[in-house]
């Protein structure tokens, strides 16, 4: 099928993201052959359990080893359209490596991820692919929706609803795709120019994608539910929250995800020369995420400071390992309690242990404060909550909201988790939509 | 997408993956489960009178960490009583009218044969195999291969049968005899309608060093059995192929050995066979295997501009010939690339100890080295490195190096490199007109 292929302004090269090496690199043929042969193809696998998106794992990876390099993509793609940038980016060991069996054999579980780069990173080639059409498209239906952002969630979303004939419309506020996955994955997991390309690939087959056009401001929800058929909403989360504690306001405080996706998307950053020390605030995984890059950097100095202790931290243990490595250093119990500053300039946070109350300066130049990210609150309708802690809230199984014609996914329901969780609240939305319509998805 | 149905002497089949008859197809309720997995037909488990079988059965050949690399079983013709087994194909065929059913059948008297024709077809089977090859058990009793051994016996049996059966007939063929070909004619002198092979090959598997008994160990003693799995596919391909380019054998044939994913099944296509059997790989890992073989074959022959499965069958025939045949004008050299190789120098002593000491290190020559392209004849002290080797190589890289004038193409050191790609062997090329020994007999040169 021929569809004219969105476009969007292609990303400047002289971008910090550049600096990082992969963390993961990819398998060469020898490796990941080796790799697949070691899986032991187990019958009702845990890791197929352990996948948010219940990925057939033993599947795709004895077609690896057989050489059916484009069905094991095929087994990927069906339950996660977002195959290439979760193979880089999910948290695999708490997830399907953690599962794997191999783990109480005392061996080296399965590379999951990185077999799974392996079977989809053709993708990225998709243009000049001209067998990587994996599904076919059936005839339009006369459907039509709407999906708010380009996120994940939205962009699996909309690959779903093309493949069984729906029209689908994403709005997206920024001049690119990908949400997060371009603008928010540590470069050292992802990089933008495979983001985008990601986003290409699940675009093609049709999905027409409007940028710079933010729902609520452009133009309102209520308009869509009205225009479209049904409403995807998967907008994310929203700025980075502040501490709200003195001196916080000013130059050398960054949010966490802004200071990410200035490393990697603005060509204008640079990390100058006398910044040497930064203090961290946060113990989640975009905190980890952030010090770990700053560190990468080059920054002799990197302190995360967390409230409590490593054991509660919600970021993810073998995160803070890889972060550690890099030179991060992880100090608990300390309650932010003011920035210092100098004629202007950061000179020192100040923080409050919670163990003795006694407070204590450290000395840095930049604070970075990565404590979650507050709620866009702008997508309401009729029938449309959020709960106490401003996450949409929807059916678990349809990722229905309130409204019988609106649907979300991604971080504006769950607060903020992976990519894989994303893809399939999008996935899961379109198959209730398609079942809405008394369509059986095939995919399902 | 491709077309994958068959047409095998008549049966019918949506693909060519069947089951072989075995454990996998024991019954009616694995039978449907099979094909529901997306298997195109079944050789049921064999037919026969009752039996009784021994405990254990099964023993296997692990190789490297795989498991299962040969497997070898001592059991024998099913034993649930004749009659379930025919309700139960009856309900298969009724259930499931597009798919090949085929009853495998063993017994002695022509009035069993007669019998037990007459019962498989009224239970629906879309055609006969008759099992010629068992080589444990039923083979004591002058049954299985005892048949396949005897071409006269064999081609008079498949005669008996062709004059009740009114559906195809396959004969399934030993691998137990030392020219297939023999068994082979012999099937289609007696009217066979197509062939099935190979059946497994007599064995021992093992002997277990503890207790000092052969393995599968039944009490204190085993018995041989028969051979099957990923080991014996080369076996099984040579006969088929043997038996698809006889101008003898006109008759379809279904591959059976060791077959395991869709790469074996088109080799074996390519090779002369219609449809291809497993079970060794469905006994390890289940039905489920077939959705991939059934991918992978699709998108091969896509790759390849195939159309049908059957534009596949044979298709490797023309480049299968008596070694009489072959060129012996036509060279070819390794080649190791420096920047893959990893120093292992598996290579050089592969081809100091068990080839030609064609391959060197920048320790000097290997200590074969004998200075003149002779094969041996002269002792030699100088060797000189290749450009290649010269530019990328190094004293500390441990890059052994490959004596171009003395290389002889035999391949072992490219097989033993652990590395993909890293040694190739590269045509020499030559103004020389393709010679074969043939040739040369023919020209009394030889």
């Amino acid at each position: 099928m021929s569809v004219e292929q969105p476009a969007w302004k292609a990303l400047p090269d002289d971008r910090a993201e550049f600096q990082f090496a992969d963390a993961k690199p990819a398998f060469s043929d020898a490796e990941a052959v080796i790799e697949a042969n070691r899986c032991l193809y187990c019958y009702d696998a845990p890791c197929i359990k352990a996948c948010p998106a219940g990925i057939d794992i033993p599947a795709f990876i004895k077609k690896i080893a057989t050489g059916n390099i484009r069905g094991s993509a095929k087994t990927i793609f069906k339950s996660n359209m977002l195959g290439v940038s979760t193979a880089r980016v999910c948290p695999v060991d708490v997830l399907c490596v953690g599962a794997c069996v191999l783990n109480d054999l005392n061996e080296q579980p399965i590379r999951i991820g990185r077999l799974q780069r392996y079977a989809t990173d053709e993708t990225l080639e998709a243009e000049s692919r001209a067998d990587w059409d994996l599904f076919t498209p059936k005839a339009a239906i006369g459907k039509r929706v709407a999906l708010v952002g380009a996120g994940p969630a939205a962009l699996a979303c909309a690959a779903h609803l093309v493949l069984e004939g729906v029209t689908a419309v994403i709005y997206e506020k920024d001049d690119r795709p990908g949400g997060l996955n371009l603008t928010g994955v540590a470069p050292y997991k992802l990089q933008s120019e495979a983001a985008l390309a990601e986003a290409k690939w699940l675009l093609r087959n049709g999905v027409q994608l409007k940028t710079g056009v933010q729902v609520g401001r452009d133009i309102e929800l209520d308009q869509l539910i009205k225009q479209y058929d049904a409403v995807f909403i998967g907008v994310g989360l929203g700025a980075d929250k502040a501490l709200g504690i003195p001196g916080e306001d000013g130059p050398g405080v960054w949010g966490g995800s802004g200071l990410i996706r200035k490393i990697k998307n603005d060509p204008a950053f640079e990390l100058p020369d006398d910044v040497q020390a930064i203090v961290v605030i946060g113990g989640g995984n975009t905190a980890i995420d952030i010090a770990r890059e700053l560190a990468m950097l080059g920054v002799p100095d990197v302190k995360m400071l967390y409230r409590r202790t490593v054991g509660e931290m919600p970021g993810y243990g073998h995160e803070l390992q890889g972060a550690r490595k890099y030179g991060v250093r992880l100090l608990e119990r300390l309650t932010p309690t003011a920035v210092i500053r100098d004629g202007g300039r950061v000179t020192a946070f100040r923080a409050t242990s919670t163990a003795s109350g006694v407070a204590t300066d450290y000395p840095c130049d930049w604070v970075v404060v990565a404590i979650g990210q507050e709620k866009h609150a702008v997508h309401l309708a009729d029938g449309i909550e959020v709960d106490e802690k401003g996450r949409m809230v929807v059916d678990p199984q349809t990722r229905r909201t309130g409204h019988s014609k609106v649907y979300a996914g991604g971080d504006c329901i769950n607060g903020g988790q992976e990519v894989v969780n994303a893809a399939t609240d999008g996935r899961e939305a379109a198959f209730a939509m398609l079942r809405s319509w008394d369509i059986a998805p095939e995919l399902a | 997408m491709a077309d994958l149905s068959i047409e095998m002497c008549g049966i019918k089949s949506p693909n060519p993956f069947w089951l072989g008859s075995g454990p996998p197809t024991n019954s009616g309720e694995q039978v449907m489960r099979a094909f529901d997995a997306g298997w195109g037909g079944a050789v049921w488990k064999t037919l026969g009178e009752p039996i009784v079988n021994v405990s254990s059965r099964l023993g296997a050949i692990d190789y490297a960490g795989a498991r299962m690399m040969g497997l070898n079983n001592i059991e024998l013709i099913t034993d649930r009583p004749l009659e379930t087994n025919l309700k139960e194909m009856y309900a298969v065929k009724k259930a499931y009218p597009h798919h090949a059913l085929i009853a495998s059948l063993m017994v002695e008297t022509k009035e069993q044969w007669r019998d037990i024709i007459k019962r498989s077809e009224d239970a629906g089977a879309d055609g006969l195999e008759l099992n010629f090859g068992c080589p444990h058990g039923m083979c004591e009793r002058g049954m299985g291969s005892a048949v396949g051994q005897e071409p006269r016996v064999l081609a008079e049996i498949t005669s008996w049968v062709k004059e009740y059966a009114q559906v195809p007939v396959l004969v399934k063929l030993t691998p137990n005899v030392g020219d297939i070909l023999v068994p082979g004619k012999a099937a289609v002198e007696g009217g066979a309608d197509g062939l099935s092979l190979i059946n497994t090959i007599k064995s021992i598997i093992g002997v277990n060093l503890d207790t000092l008994i052969p393995m599968p160990t039944v009490g204190s003693q085993s018995s041989q059995g028969g051979y099957c799995g990923p080991a014996v596919k080369p076996i099984a391909l040579h006969m088929v192929g043997a038996l698809a380019r006889d101008p003898g054998v006109t008759i379809p044939i279904s591959a059976i050995g060791g077959i395991s994913d869709w790469r074996d099944a088109a080799e074996f296509l390519a090779l002369g066979a219609t449809s291809v059997q497993v079970c060794t790989a469905v006994m390890h890992e289940g039905y489920r295997i077939v959705e991939d073989m059934i991918e992978g074959l699709n998108y091969y022959l896509d790759a390849g501009g195939l159309a049908s499965v059957t534009d596949l069958v044979g298709k490797a025939l023309p480049g299968f010939t008596e070694w009489g045949e072959l060129d012996l004008n036509y060279n070819v050299i390794a080649k190791i690339d420096s920047e893959t190789c990893i120093g292992c120098q598996l290579c050089y002593v592969a081809c100091l100890d068990g080839a030609h000491q064609c391959i060197h290190t920048d320790q000097g020559p290997c200590s074969a080295y004998h200075g003149e392209p002779d094969h041996g004849a002269h002792p030699r002290d100088v060797v000189q490195p290749p450009i290649w080797h010269q530019n990328g190589g190094g004293a500390d890289t441990h890059v052994p190096f490959v004596d171009e004038q003395e290389c002889i193409g035999c391949n072992l050191c490219k097989l033993v490199c652990p590395v993909p790609g890293c040694i190739t062997m590269e045509e020499v090329p030559t103004s020389a007109g393709k010679e074969s020994w043939n040739d040369r007999l023919a020209k009394g040169l030889a």
